[in-house]
């Protein structure tokens, strides 16, 4: 007897489509998934039917393809998957019963998590982001649900209030009183403004929500906008999020269908919709005025406050702007109550936080966690410590606005205090590791050839003194650094730091300030030395074959692309000073470390 | 009326207005650089960074409104050294040539330069490059010495309501240009060389013809049209080498690009001095006759006789009605009310226009 389709037992595979999974395979993984189980079809009649879900970013990009599948109450987790290994998994695990043991997950898979408070990231790794009825099976859209019906907007802004979030976009200020500021702001029209122009480098946390979970924004969105008296709300989303920005207009689409977006919703006469703006991935356009200049259709230069944008923001009106990572916390605010939030995190810092940890760490990806975690359990515990375990130096916190953090300073708790006391910040919410293989003026150089390029150009000290620390950082790492360039270094950047019109440059000059404060010593080296501790500066470096190492295999003359190494074969090489060009091709390609690099 | 002090001085002043023209009531005066007092503030050349009591960072007074009992100090070791700092930084990307800036002597940036003793600069490094091809015909445009206040950009805006130029690029390499690098192509009236603050903008007619302190000033009145706009012209020995126009004059110092840049009929040698009339010279040889017209000087009252009688004798002749007049746009209202009564009242017709009706 054949079984009707109803009857089979029903078999999940839920892939990762965020955009490390994109970028991993994970549209490939699936279409393979479907080829293999049709393909068996075709022989064997199969028990059970395949039903595919996609999901957005899990956190752990380094391991993506992840791949879950549920049967029954059993999940199974597969990571690094490929498109080639899915035949093997339907054959072997979903066929047979047998998972694929060398593709399951392993303990750091556990290690990376075990730590973490998924609260944003929870619903963003299990549910279909292009669906939002899937939103809706998790609880969402319950929270505009019970604020129209049974708040009014100063409850809402009273419970975010106690609630003690606090803004994720960087500076840390209190999300409830930013509110109600804006609502007692007087005038009739009222905007607020998402701002999902997330630009640090190595930073994709809103990224991820947005892809992950759309519909927790486009309600946080609601919120606020029920709180702060706005009916019109807009998404600054960077165009370079072109998977993001597809999964918001289709969540905003999705939501215009049920009736939660547009006029009277829930019959409350709350009217609310929602419209996108794309950016054109100015960095300066996460500064709130310039993003406010960008929406109006000016060149995304920041504007001098006061006026404050809660009183005179977009097209002069009262604005409240907000962080993706922050508008998608209130939907759970709401749902779980202001208690429940603030009893998370530490201190002033309340809730989890999401960072991307990048760098030199083994583990790599999105991680969400309380406020107050130690940096050590950050590194070590979910990151899984150094890659090829070398030592530790520096996280680099914040993205260009913020600073390094040292080894002696690990014990220091993630929160936006204790941060700000060892010279950085949570700021957005990037963390880069760093190991005893990177020169910190070098670190300091590339944070300020990005935030060189981009300032807007429209107040000096930004415009033309961070040039000039660029420049003096650079002829540092060049070996032309003089006497006295640190401390012309330390003035400068004291001047930058108070002159400049808007957070950029405000804090621009924050990588130089810690690396200095830490690691004073790499800059005298230096400067003093023409050395580079870390050997990544390559003026300062002298490459030279080790006579008694050398074993005249010819490896390094035929890597060198200058032509720069001689010797007859079977004897000691010699490499030309004049011609060498310090590429480190001869180091890298040795096999018997005859090559000094000093 | 809200009640602010400023340097221990305390002052009522009107809702609204900022620090700056709070102390400018004062007679305090705060260096500036970007400021301009008919345009939007602009906040960025942070030259006039005061300390508001309260406020932990400094603030600039072009933007910040004043508030009840706010109590500003204007200038302090730490504000002082934030000015050298912002000014070195401004000089270490500008040249270095005011021997020959047409602008020297008249240049906010030179005076504050003077003013702060700057002649060491800490921040020497790259300085933008640029070469110059802009081909109007009649603004001069060296961007290398452009500080990028964003004067020219906001009175092309804001008052020309044209927006020929805007900023471009980004961080250093930040420039002030016409849409894609282009020439400059809109209407020179040069109301950006009016508000430039240093030798960036200027007029390519004054070019090497004498500089600021070297001329004489004389207000008059444009001539090109009804307005009136009151010019000043910059006489250099005999010869007018610019116009400009005052602040405080009914066209508010702003002109057109006739009024800024057609003065150069007043010395041209083709001017008409002295009123011409025009005759037939006949020459006869042997086969034919050739008549050439020619003009001939004459003086006002035989020229204002000679047309009297000609319209006399045609109105004689052939009627009033054969007259119509065509008055202009460029005569004056008064000017206008005499011609059409003119030719009502002396001529006798009602053919009277104007060129504005077209």
């Amino acid at each position: 007897m054949e079984q009707s389709e109803e009857n089979k037992k029903k078999v999940v595979v839920r892939v990762c489509i965020g955009t490390g999974g994109l970028a991993a395979g994970g549209k490939e993984v699936i279409e393979a998934f479907k080829k293999a189980i049709t393909d068996f079809c075709v022989d064997i009649e199969l028990d059970f039917t395949c039903h595919y879900q996609k999901v957005g970013c899990r956190g752990f990009c380094a391991r993506d393809v992840l791949v879950d599948v549920v049967d029954g109450d059993t999940s199974v987790t597969y990571q690094g998957i490929k498109p080639d290994i899915a035949k093997r998994i339907v054959e072997e695990h979903l066929i047979k019963g047998e998972p694929v043991k060398e593709w399951l997950i392993d303990a750091s898979y556990y290690a990376f998590h075990a730590k973490q408070l998924k609260i944003l990231l929870k619903d963003c790794g299990t549910i279909d982001p292009e669906d939002i009825q899937a939103y809706i099976n998790v609880g969402g859209y319950s929270g505009i649900k019970k604020i129209v019906s049974a708040m009014t907007p100063e409850d809402v802004i009273n419970e975010i209030k106690a609630s003690a979030i606090r803004g994720r976009g960087g500076a840390g200020f209190p999300t409830g009183v930013k509110w109600e500021a804006c609502r007692k702001a007087p005038g009739d029209v009222r905007y607020i403004v998402c701002n999902a122009d997330e630009g640090d480098p190595g930073a994709f946390m809103d990224r991820s929500i947005i892809e992950g979970n759309p519909h927790s924004v486009v309600e946080g969105l609601m919120i606020a906008a029920y709180a702060i008296g706005a009916s019109l709300g807009y998404v600054y989303i960077r165009a370079e999020y072109p998977a993001a920005v597809d999964r918001l207009k289709l969540a905003i689409a999705q939501a215009h269908e049920l009736g939660y977006l547009g006029n009277n919703l829930f019959g409350s006469g709350f009217h609310f919709d929602v419209r996108i703006k794309l950016g054109a991935g100015a960095f300066v356009c996460g500064e709130e005025t310039a993003l406010i200049a960008s929406i109006e259709g000016e060149r995304g230069m920041p504007r001098a406050k006061p006026p404050f944008p809660v009183h005179k923001g977009l097209w002069g009106k009262p604005t409240v702007i907000n962080n993706v990572e922050t508008l998608s916390n209130i939907p759970y605010i709401i749902r779980n109550g202001a208690a429940w939030y603030s009893a998370i995190g530490t201190g002033k810092s309340k809730g989890t936080k999401v960072f991307a940890l990048t760098g030199k760490v083994k583990n790599t990806g999105l991680i969400e966690v309380p406020m107050g975690i130690r940096l050590g359990e950050i590194i070590y515990d979910i990151g899984g410590g150094i890659i090829g375990n070398k030592q530790f130096k520096a996280v680099q916190t914040g993205g260009p606005s913020g600073g390094c953090i040292p080894a002696e300073l690990l014990d220091t708790p993630v929160d936006f205090e204790s941060l700000g006391r060892v010279g950085s910040i949570i700021g957005s919410g990037g963390m880069v590791v760093l190991d005893e293989t990177d020169c910190m003026v070098n670190i300091a150089k590339f944070f300020l050839e990005f935030t060189q390029a981009e300032s807007c150009g429209k107040c000096v000290p930004c415009r033309i003194g961070t040039k000039r620390l660029l420049e003096i950082l650079d002829r540092i790492t060049r070996g032309l650094g003089k006497e006295g360039d640190i401390e012309l270094l330390e003035t400068l950047c004291a001047d930058v730091k108070a002159a400049s019109l808007c957070g950029l440059g405000q804090t621009a000059p924050n990588p130089i300030l810690s690396t200095l404060k830490y690691f004073r010593g790499e800059y005298e080296a230096h400067i003093r030395e023409k050395k580079c501790p870390a050997k990544v500066c390559k003026d300062l470096l002298t490459y030279s074959i080790i006579e008694e190492v050398c074993t005249g295999c010819g490896a390094c003359r035929r890597a060198c692309p200058a032509g720069a190494i001689a010797g007859d074969k079977k004897k000691p090489h010699r490499i030309d000073p004049e011609k060498c060009i310090k590429c480190g091709a001869c180091f890298d390609v040795c096999k018997f470390a005859s090559v000094s690099r000093e | 009326m809200p009640k602010v002090t400023i340097d221990g001085k305390t002052v009522n002043v009107p809702e609204g207005i900022t620090v700056l023209d709070a102390a400018k009531r004062l007679h305090i005066s705060i260096p500036t650089l970007c400021h301009h007092p008919k345009l939007t503030p602009f906040g960025g050349c942070r030259l006039c960074l005061i300390e508001i009591k309260g406020i932990p960072r400094p603030v600039t007074s072009c933007t910040t409104p004043v508030s009840e009992g706010m109590e500003v100090t204007t200038t302090s070791p730490n504000l002082e050294s934030l000015r050298k700092t912002v000014l070195e930084l401004i000089l270490s990307d500008h040249p270095n040539d005011c021997m020959v800036c047409e602008r020297a002597g008249d240049c906010t940036l030179q005076e504050l330069a003077y003013f702060y003793g700057i002649r060491e600069n800490r921040f020497e490094g790259e300085r933008r490059i640029y070469t110059k091809r802009d081909g109007n015909p009649f603004i001069e445009r060296d961007m290398e010495k452009c500080i990028l206040c964003g004067r020219c950009v906001k009175v092309c805006d804001e008052v020309e309501g044209v927006g020929a130029i805007d900023f471009a690029y980004r961080g250093f390499k930040s420039k002030i240009c016409p849409p894609y690098e282009k020439d400059l192509d809109c209407e020179f009236c040069g109301q950006c060389i009016a508000v430039c603050p240093t030798g960036a903008l200027t007029g390519k007619s004054w070019k090497q013809k004498g500089r600021q302190k070297e001329v004489r000033e004389v207000d008059t009145t444009c001539g090109y049209c009804g307005c009136g706009c009151n010019l000043t012209l910059h006489v250099h020995g005999n010869e007018v080498i610019r116009v400009d126009s005052k602040a405080d004059t009914i066209n508010e110092g702003w002109l057109c690009v006739k009024g800024r840049f057609g003065y150069n009929f007043i010395s041209s040698h083709d001017r008409l001095k002295k009123p011409l009339i025009r005759i037939t010279l006949k020459t006869r040889d042997a086969s034919r006759v050739t008549r050439n017209e020619v003009f001939r000087e004459a003086s006002w009252d035989e020229a204002l006789d000679y047309i009297a009688e000609r319209l006399k004798s045609i109105r004689d002749k052939h009627g009033p009605d054969s007259f119509a007049g065509l008055s202009s746009a460029r005569a004056t209202n008064e000017e206008n009310y005499l011609f059409q009564k003119f030719v009502r009242a002396v001529i006798g017709t009602n053919n009277i226009d104007h060129c504005a009706r077209y």
